[in-house]
């Protein structure tokens, strides 16, 4: 981005406007979306998360330039890419992989306990 | 002695130094608020039972369209700045400190310690209650003054509509309520000691709000330097605002997960 000249930055104004643009209506379908109660958490945490993932990249790309960055920065963010992975891929890890004879504890008061005990 | 490559770029790398720290920073940052975003969902996937529809949508997407209409001053600021418009780029950074001050006043303005004004939604006054306190195998509820007002009516339409000696009285049904604690499912009050939801809430909100105030005072000091090193040494402030820049569209960034992930899941 450092080499960008004086006209194409000028030439990029309504790129940027365009991407304000696209942020607001993002956010508006995002709130939208979450009045439609999906019956499965599944696609109600899906359906956010690619709205956010979709402003995410208007943000990063055109607001940051990531869309024409030099290698170096790419190569940083790469790395942190990697490690963001191995940090989420840990969370997955710690649910699935449990001491054999154990469960997840579901807390004394299920409904079907509740019941049990009425 | 003049500082090298703060200016122009370096031969290897392509990039003036600042620019390669900022986005050092930024990599240490994502693996920040990872840390918290993943402690969010263990703590989610273990919980019992997660509130929904306590905090204030509204207020939560005005203030996403606040963060991004920031991010489009902070933009056109560098842009201008860029085609040597400096008095522009002023005005347009002005506009981004304007937006930020917005942002802050709703994301951390905390009355009592306890609820953040406008995010979470006000206490209905039928069930107000100042606090519980545990008593030998006991929860003991102690009752609040509370603004007397009509189902559905925000506590700041109450507090409109009364005359101001008419505004604090006292709820009908005074006296402390004992319940035992095998009764009790589920019990929680607006503060972290009490709910593992306002934890995480008030850590990655407070977090975040730090960041922005951080890059208040950072755009601030910007403002102030346009009419010195804007004018005198233009391409050099030039790379500041984008630095700047890019440390602050990365806080639009978390927004953009925090916003969807607090207020709506």
């Amino acid at each position: 981005m450092s080499a960008h000249t004086h006209d194409d930055v000028r030439n990029h104004l309504k790129v940027y406007i365009g991407v304000f643009l696209a942020l607001l209506i993002g956010t508006g379908i995002t709130v939208y979306a979450w009045t439609w109660h999906f019956e499965s958490v599944t696609i109600t945490i899906g359906v956010a998360l690619f709205i956010a993932c979709i402003k995410a990249f208007l943000v990063a790309g055109y607001f940051m330039h990531l869309m024409s960055e030099r290698k170096t920065i790419y190569a940083i963010l790469l790395t942190t890419a990697f490690f963001f992975a191995g940090l989420m891929y840990l969370i997955v890890w710690s649910r699935e992989e449990m001491p054999r004879g154990t469960r997840w504890h579901t807390g004394p008061n299920t409904s079907s306990q509740i019941q049990n005990a009425q | 002695m003049e500082m090298p490559y703060i200016v122009e770029p370096r031969p290897d790398t392509g990039l003036f130094n600042a620019k390669v720290g900022i986005w050092l920073f930024l990599a240490s940052e994502v693996m920040l608020f990872g840390a918290l975003f993943s402690s969010y969902i263990l703590l989610r996937v273990g919980a019992n039972s997660w509130p929904h529809g306590l905090l204030n949508v509204p207020i939560g997407t005005f203030n996403t369209a606040v963060l991004i209409t920031s991010s489009i001053t902070m933009v056109l600021a560098w842009a201008n700045m860029k085609m040597g418009n400096p008095s522009r780029s002023r005005v347009y950074l002005g506009k981004t400190k304007e937006y930020h001050d917005k942002f802050v006043h709703y994301e951390v303005r905390l009355v009592d310690g306890t609820v953040a004004d406008g995010h979470i939604k006000e206490r209905t006054p039928d069930f107000a209650i100042k606090g519980f306190k545990s008593e030998a195998g006991s929860i003991v509820f102690e009752p609040e003054n509370v603004l007397k007002g009509n189902p559905g009516e925000s506590m700041s339409d109450v507090k409109a509509r009364l005359p101001a000696k008419e505004r604090y009285e006292e709820h009908g049904q005074r006296q402390e309520m004992k319940l035992d604690a095998s009764q009790i499912r589920w019990i929680c009050n607006y503060v972290p000691r009490h709910s593992t939801y306002f934890a995480i809430y008030f850590t990655l909100t407070a977090l975040h709000a730090l960041h922005v105030f951080g890059g208040m005072i950072v755009l601030s000091y910007f403002w102030f330097q346009n009419r010195t090193m804007g004018r005198k040494n233009p391409e050099r402030y030039t790379n500041r605002l984008e630095v700047g820049g890019l440390f602050w569209h990365f806080v639009d960034l978390v927004w953009i997960f925090l916003f969807p992930v607090l207020y709506l899941l």
